[in-house]
């Protein structure tokens, strides 16, 4: 069967089916973590550093604790001397140990220095103001250029510890070092007719997700620590609490109610530890909801990075070499420090899968603000900004179209991608997506500009992108499905749906591979004592990952019902058939039905009727895609507005269009934002401007334009149903492809993000005045 | 103090300080629908209507609403899942933390404005912040039940 006709088949698998959890969504249940919290939760708030480089000589809390109501107040000498890192990674994290639950040494303005809990939001605030605390203000690291070897040290303790060979070393404020190649880099930049020697900034973004970050706890009938967090990572999270607070993993339950978005944030621990702790010292309940300042002072941004691309060419305009210098900036404490930075250039350099030689080198760097952490595109998006930006540069130079310079040069199916790990693309129709999205834009008649005559010039402009599915030999997710009586199922998820929609897709996946509709099965997730385990929705994991997951599980289920219809209709497994409703018997044409099997089951049985299967893959198969951005530039101020944006995705078979559509989709706008106008600000003494919304601004429904979306599928052999991922490359293509635009509309070269107006009106009279 | 007003048709009261917000009394009164977003009147989340008018809930006292005409989501949830069948097909709730705002606005500009047109929807939403679908699902919801309940308007008048 064609991979055609074998999706024109699929019943429930590539249908724009609405997502499971839809209805309790828009009619506003009670059903995230703030809604669910006992209303004789504690109330923790965090008194935070007023300075980015600080000790605590000396806290008195004696005044505050005498605020009635005030349960406790917690500083540095009430917590484990331990150091464990919060980035939910899996074990042993490539994340240094490099953090306290509360410590004696404030690393960033925001820093947690003491907790507060009590019975009232007011007495809680009241006691905050009660408490006082004595600094010896240090010095900061401020500039990540010139945090290497500085004699100032963000982490000058002695129990830091790096437990994976990332090349960090805190004696030099470095979190990571590494460098890898392949082929002569500079003997083949030495040959190159043209070489593009440039560097490229991008800066620290939100996540912003609409929920901030928020945690309960609470002791069970067995005294363990409950812990109800808006989390990507339960089982992560386990960890991360027993680590932190110095007790065995047995005592730790996590459970994940609806999540109001992640896009990475909440891959970090933010908040969880403060609440746990509290209730571990006082046996209550108690819960944190982050107010949006904290979740923007004191949170797990993108990390800045400074990238320097040499990038050479022959005068036809074949690549032939890229040499990537990154440096990264984790901020205060390491989380995804090591990992992010890998994505700058292994997930950039090999959209030019042509080229004879590579290298990538970088540096990951501790300074004094707040520590960056996962976010959506995870160290891509900056390295596919400066790449793609490299190589618009290359056409510009070569006077070439930077679409034909792409067609001539981009990874195609079957290429090995050296700087990819080595790995071979199995399914690649990234010529097809660019094609297509060229056609939807009207590349042909609009390249370059446009004048409109009106003192606005609109001007077109393009990028491609890749990301992965999962990490490699590290994502594990496994599933559960029993069958119950009347013969519905229960699927059992340790995969995190955070809005994302995976409790739906991998419920579609379940019913298409047990050939039922998708309401005879019933999803659960996540609860740390009973979901089997999985590592958590990141990495763009979830739909490669555990969906392979569900379809092994699938399979063994299906092994075992035609088994336990063949015993009940006291015939050899062999002579029957499950299809879905039934098994039968092939030579008889006796039948049992499902539902009647899952009732006899209850009743004289020896064996669970039920499976579960996990699945990791030695391989994390790129998805590709094509973004154009159509912008309108007014050429008296310099403000650039969205006016077209053309995606064409590969993300092989697409499960469920309609979510596939709104990921995409959003993680344009998102992209939107940071290309333009998301900037994490800081003041010459490291405190953060940008802590409200009013500051830090995200797209609205007038900043976005028009955002079209298409799929372009490859077939990816080792992805459920031919799958690979989404989740992430969707906000990789708007940066460079919108930079490209204003380069193509007015000739400015935007290198550094966001690209205001300030920056195009300058570029424009910088360009006017030279000529 | 004590204040009293109508709650989703209902009476009633609510002690409250002179700095306390609407926001916190109706989650207090098992309104859970409505969200606190940002604290600074920007993202749209906490948006009610207060005497039929869209309103954030988080920008108003509470000791102002005394005798007045509160409505959350959850007054008007029939209305709210009818539209929400429209936004779920599209995938236009996504992670639903801001859909509760966003559908009480969509409802209001629904009462306000007849047959918008694009860029009116846009403007009269503009508050109505979303994360994560870059809004145009929203959009594409929001025509189709438009264009529905044009039509049963429609067939209601020629009956």
């Amino acid at each position: 069967m064609s991979v055609t006709e074998e999706r024109k088949n699929m019943r429930v698998v590539n249908h724009a089916v609405p997502k499971v959890d839809a209805e309790a969504l828009v009619t506003g249940k009670a059903v995230y973590t703030n809604d669910l919290a006992p209303a004789d939760c504690l109330i923790v708030k965090i008194i935070r550093s007023p300075h980015a480089h600080a000790l605590i000589k000396e806290i008195n809390t004696a005044r505050a604790e005498a605020v009635p109501g005030i349960e406790c107040i917690l500083t540095y000498k009430d917590c484990p001397d331990k150091r464990f890192t919060m980035a939910g990674q899996t074990y042993p994290e490539p994340s240094p140990y490099d953090r306290l639950i509360l410590d004696q040494r404030m690393r960033f303005v925001g820093d947690a220095a003491a907790i507060v809990a009590g019975t009232s939001e007011e007495a809680v605030k009241k006691a905050m103001k009660l408490v006082k605390i004595k600094y010896e203000v240090l010095e900061p690291v401020l500039d990540f250029r010139k945090a290497k070897d500085n004699p100032i040290l963000v982490h000058p303790e002695d129990n830091w510890k790096s437990l994976c060979p990332v090349g960090a070393d805190n004696k030099r404020n470095l979190c990571a070092h590494d460098v890898s190649e392949s082929g002569d880099i500079e003997a083949v930049l030495e040959e190159c007719d043209y070489v593009i020697d440039r560097i490229y900034h991008t800066k620290a973004n939100q996540q912003a997700m609409m929920e901030t970050f928020r945690t309960y706890s609470y002791l069970d009938t067995y005294g363990r620590l409950n812990v109800v967090s808006s989390t990507q990572v339960p089982f992560h999270v386990r960890r991360i609490l027993a680590n932190a607070l110095d007790i065995p993993k047995s005592r730790v339950r996590v459970i994940k109610p609806r999540i109001g978005g992640g896009f990475g944030a909440k891959q970090t621990s933010v908040s969880e530890v403060y609440p746990a702790l509290v209730t571990w010292k006082t046996g209550k309940p108690a819960k944190i909801i982050y107010t949006r300042e904290e979740s923007l002072i004191a949170s797990s941004p993108r990390h800045e990075m400074e990238m320097h691309v040499r990038l050479g060419a022959d005068k036809e305009g074949h690549i032939r070499g890229i040499d990537l210098y990154t440096l990264s900036n984790t901020g205060a404490f390491g989380e995804h420090g090591p990992t992010t930075v890998g994505l700058s250039g292994h997930k950039s350099i090999p959209l030019y899968g042509k080229a004879e030689a590579f290298r990538f080198t970088y540096d990951v760097v501790y300074t004094n603000v707040m520590s960056a952490g996962a976010y959506r595109g995870y160290g891509a998006t900056q390295g596919i900004f400066a790449v793609e930006s490299a190589v618009n540069e290359l056409a510009q130079v070569l006077g070439m179209d930077p679409t034909v310079l792409r067609e001539m040069n981009m990874v195609r199916e079957g290429d090995v991608m050296p700087a990819y790990y080595g790995e071979q693309t199995q399914s690649c129709a990234l010529d097809r997506c660019l094609a297509r999205a060229k056609e939807m834009i009207g590349w042909d008649d609009k390249y370059p500009c446009r004048d409109m005559g009106n003192g606005k010039v609109r001007g077109v402009g393009v990028a491609m992108a890749m990301q992965g599915s999962g990490i490699s030999s590290v994502d594990t997710g496994s599933v559960a499905i029993k069958v119950n009586d009347d013969g519905f199922y229960s699927l059992m998820i340790g995969a995190t749906d955070m809005g994302t929609g995976c409790d739906t897709i991998l419920s579609q996946m379940a019913a298409e591979c047990l050939d039922c509709d998708i309401k005879d099965i019933i999803v659960h997730g996540v609860d740390t004592d009973i979901s089997p385990y999985d590592c958590g929705s990141y990495a763009s994991s979830t739909t490669y990952v555990t969906g392979m997951a569900v379809v092994r599980t699938c399979e063994a289920l299906i092994g075992k019902i035609c088994e336990r219809g063949a015993e009940y209709l006291g015939c050899p497994v062999e002579d029957v058939e499950f299809n879905g409703a039934e098994v039968v018997n092939l030579k008889t044409g006796e039948s049992i039905t499902r539902k009647e099997i899952g009732n006899r089951v209850m009743c004289f049985n020896n064996e669970a009727l039920s499976a579960s299967e996990a699945f990791s893959s030695p391989v994390s198969p790129p998805p590709f895609m094509a973004g154009i951005a159509e912008v309108e530039i007014d050429k008296e101020t310099g403000v650039v507005e969205m006016v077209d944006y053309a995606a064409v995705v590969d993300c092989g078979t697409v499960v469920n269009p309609s979510l596939a559509r709104v990921q995409t989709e959003g993680g344009i706008a998102q992209g939107i934002g940071m290309a333009l106008f998301e900037d994490i600000v800081y003041s010459p003494k490291g405190k953060n401007y940008s802590n409200s919304f009013m500051q830090y601004k995200i797209p609205s429904r007038l900043d976005v334009g028009n955002i079209r979306v298409e799929f372009e599928s490859s077939y990816e052999p080792t992805g459920p149903f031919g799958a690979k991922s989404i989740g992430e490359i969707v906000i990789n293509t708007p940066s460079p492809a919108i930079a490209n635009a204003i380069q193509n509309a007015v000739g400015v070269t935007i290198r550094e993000l966001p690209m205001t107006a300030e920056k195009v009106y300058k570029g424009m009279r910088e360009k006017a005045e030279n000529r | 103090m004590e204040i009293q007003f109508t709650l989703n048709k209902k009476q009633v009261t609510a002690e409250v300080g002179a700095d306390t917000v609407l926001l916190g009394v109706l989650r207090d009164l098992g309104c859970k629908s409505v969200k606190c977003g940002c604290e600074t009147t920007n993202c749209g989340l906490c948006t009610v209507w207060i005497d039929g008018r869209s309103r954030l809930s988080c920008s108003v006292l509470a000791a102002g609403i005394d005798g007045h005409e509160v409505t959350t989501l959850e007054g008007v949830e029939e209305e709210a899942a009818e539209f929400g069948r429209f936004l779920a097909a599209e995938g236009g709730e996504q992670c639903g933390f801001c859909s509760p705002g966003f559908i009480m606005n969509v409802l209001a500009m629904k009462r306000e404005l007849e047959d918008p047109d694009l860029e009116e929807i846009k403007e009269y939403l503009a508050g109505n912040l979303c994360r994560c679908t870059g809004y145009m699902s929203q959009l594409r919801a929001i025509r189709k039940y438009m264009a529905v309940q044009k039509e049963n308007s429609g067939k209601e008048a020629q009956v």
